[in-house]
């Protein structure tokens, strides 16, 4: 039987086994300390990967079971003016959501952390530990990134043959394309194999090519980390003075509640959850939830939003033999209203007008799986036989299309609060997500598609859908909700990523994200991670 | 176009069966199937019924069906004692319906017939579930089961233009290749 009892004399309780979890935990054991990681979800078995993606790619299950989504255990409540798809943005087990991630992992531009306690050269050796932690396929090509020292672990992916038909329209317009860092070994790296293209890196990599932090939980356990999976925090539980932490009282699938003591407790659970948790937490000393002196716990959520755009060129451009992007362009990041100089006119600066506020940074990319997979058409098909093939091979081969990316600036009202009317499976009152899409990010997003279709229109391709200002969504990147800051009346956490109100509580995630730039956040965790890990170490 | 063993240990490793290449997978699917009584389908007869399917549901232009379809067959549902009952019991619905509408098991049909069956039970436009009505398990178990063998595998996959489907490890080089280099066969 498995034990869930707490450990008895740990120096760190870690709650969360995904990426900022895993890594603070191995490198807290690393350097000799006692640690226990309480991870809400349960322990997936990697043999089992192969048909987690057939379960992806069947029409029979739905997205949720690859992972074991939803359910009472993951009840939320969407109160905002856009809804928020919590359930399919974040995954609950060991390895959390790198489990069903794009696996992207860019470094911040130096313009990001402006309003930052912390600025890029802080962040910079650590960047360079997670790319090796995380095994970053790259290429010193992007002219547009901030400065690096060292190669990249791996090198990248080589540009896909439709990133080849973009490069011509894109060298006429003056757009500059670069390689995108992966964390997906090009070639063995860390006991993982190569990547050998099963084509469904999101929600699944039955190779393991892909990273996931289960990996870093794995080496964690070899160095001595304690994994107690199923189960759930449900509160935090701090001394008489209202100083420090003093338990995490977590719950297990017998019924029972345990109280895991220790000197150091770290966060890692998530943008949604970690502040959930402060929440549930609040006391006499924490009205309003722990840690939350500030009132900024649960505020300033953001995401990253996509904007995109494709249709068929009447050539082939060989779509979703792979599951990942091989090229991407940083050229609209830093100023995404400038325009462009090529042979064929570039592309124009930014259209608005003068009441639309200016947009946000922009990334762009350059998509491998536009269009149908021929298999999912076949799942789904109303046809069989010559009839059904025939329908495959007129929908497949044609398509091409851009994707993208922008970001939101912080904003009090998007924020994360306690839902008592509904309660999860313990009792608890559920997440509710005020969220809402404002008229600088839908500035940013009408511009990222006007790139877009003047890059698609040099091409010749017949446009046939965009996702813009009025149909987009989340890129399930949550961000912002413990933010960072010098100053306890305006932020949760120092620049260490221990929060203001209690000596030995530190936040691991992007939660402490005061700005979300456009750019996936996972690489950024991971270096914060390292970053806060090192913090706790210095305390310890 | 040929399918071959190749194609459907690909297939099989889309589905989480790990078979070694020079395992050898002969037999029937359903020598062993739970369930059976006298009034059962023998476990040939119901290899026949599944190939009748396929023979449906897959393109003319494929030869090697049998081996292909017996092979994955085999492998799929040889530690999966559940799904085989599963495939079963959507075999014997199909005899059901087909004994009802046109006084013959499915596999006795005539190829044409077999289409208008499904068509007439809305197999084409259900929505393939396990746990499902008659229709959903027949496109859960039977239709979509061999629909996702071939598709996954590197013969189907090159019958619509792509050689490295999603599903199938056919390495990280395929992507780069352009249509001439890359072997689009149609």
């Amino acid at each position: 039987m498995t034990d869930r009892t707490p450990s008895e004399g740990a120096d760190v309780c870690i709650v969360g086994a995904g990426p900022a979890g895993a890594l603070a935990a191995h490198r807290l054991a690393e350097e000799g300390h006692d640690v226990v990681i309480l991870e809400a979800g349960e322990r997936f078995d990697f043999e089992d990967r192969q048909r987690r993606m057939e379960r992806a790619i069947r029409p029979a299950h739905g997205p949720l079971s690859v992972w074991e989504m939803g359910g009472e255990r993951d009840r939320f409540s969407s109160a905002g003016e856009w809804f928020y798809p919590l359930n399919a943005a974040r995954v609950k087990g060991v390895g959390g959501t790198t489990l069903h991630w794009q696996g992207m992992v860019m470094r911040f531009h130096e313009e990001d952390f402006a309003s930052w306690p912390i600025d890029y050269d802080d962040l910079r050796p650590y960047y360079a530990e997670a790319e090796r932690a995380l095994g970053v396929a790259g290429a010193a090509d992007n002219p547009y990134a901030p400065p690096r020292d060292e190669p990249y672990p791996l090198p990248a992916f080589p540009p896909s043959y439709s990133d080849s038909i973009f490069a011509e329209a894109c060298e006429r317009l003056g757009v500059t394309m670069h390689s995108v860092p992966n964390a997906r070994n090009s070639e063995g790296y860390d006991d993982r194999s190569a990547c050998v293209g099963y084509g469904t890196c999101k929600p699944v990599c039955p190779s393991g090519a892909k990273y996931s932090a289960d990996h870093h939980v794995e080496k964690a356990e070899e160095s001595g980390v304690r994994v107690v999976t199923r189960a759930p925090v449900q509160r935090l539980e701090h001394d008489d003075a209202g100083e420090r932490v003093t338990a995490a009282v977590y719950a297990t699938p017998d019924g029972e509640t345990h109280r895991q003591a220790a000197r150091e407790f770290v966060l890692a659970a998530g943008g949604v959850e970690i502040p959930r948790l402060l929440l549930l937490s609040k006391s006499e000393e924490y009205p309003d939830g722990l840690a939350n002196s500030s009132g900024a716990v649960g505020r300033y959520f953001m995401d990253h939003l996509f904007a995109g755009s494709g249709g068929t060129l009447d050539t082939e451009t060989r779509q979703n033999h792979v599951g990942f992007i091989t090229s991407e362009c940083h050229q609209f990041y830093d100023d995404p209203t400038r325009g462009t100089e090529g042979s064929a006119g570039g592309v124009p600066e930014w259209s608005g007008e003068k009441e639309e506020p200016k947009p946000d940074s922009i990334k762009l990319e350059f998509l491998n799986y536009a269009g149908p997979s021929p298999v999912e058409m076949a799942l789904t098909g109303e046809e069989f036989g010559d009839d059904l093939l025939d329908t495959l091979r007129e929908g497949y081969g044609n398509s091409i299309a851009m994707g993208g990316l922008v970001g939101q600036r912080p904003r009090k009202e998007n924020r994360i609060t306690l839902d008592s009317s509904t309660t999860d499976d313990h009792g608890n009152p559920v997440p509710e997500i005020h969220w809402r899409v404002d008229a600088r990010t839908k500035s940013s997003l009408r511009r990222a598609n006007e790139i877009q279709h003047r890059i698609l229109d040099e091409l010749g391709v017949d446009v046939s859908w965009t996702v813009g200002p009025e149909s987009t969504g989340p890129a399930f990147h949550h961000m912002g909700t413990t933010r960072m800051g010098s100053n306890s009346e305006e932020s949760v956490v120092n620049a260490q990523l221990r929060t203001h109100d209690l000596a030995n509580l530190s936040v691991a995630s992007s939660s402490v994200f005061r700005t979300s730039g456009a750019l996936n956040p996972t690489l950024t965790i991971a270096a914060l991670s390292l970053k806060m890990a090192d913090h706790v170490d210095e305390r310890l | 176009m040929e399918l071959t063993r190749r194609d459907a240990l690909a297939a099989l490793a889309a589905g989480g069966v790990a078979v070694g290449t020079g395992a050898l997978l002969e037999g029937n699917p359903f020598a062993d199937g739970r369930g059976a009584s006298s009034t059962d389908a023998a476990p040939e007869e119901r290899m026949a019924s599944l190939l009748a399917v396929a023979e449906v549901v897959y393109p003319t232009e494929l030869s090697g069906v049998e081996e292909f379809v017996r092979t994955y067959a085999l492998g799929r549902v040889e530690e999966r004692p559940d799904y085989r009952e599963g495939m079963v019991e959507a075999l014997d619905t199909l005899d059901e319906y087909s004994k009802s509408w046109f006084d013959d098991d499915f596999r006795a049909l005539d190829a044409e017939t077999r289409a208008t069956l499904l068509d007439q039970m809305g197999v084409d436009t259900a929505s393939p579930a396990p746990e499902g009505a008659d229709a959903d398990r027949v496109r859960y178990y039977l239709v979509n089961e061999l629909l996702y063998a071939l598709y996954s595998s590197p013969t189907g996959g090159k019958l619509v233009g792509i050689e490295n489907p999603q599903g199938h490890p056919g390495g990280a080089t395929s992507y780069q290749r352009g249509p001439r280099e890359g072997g689009d066969s149609r």
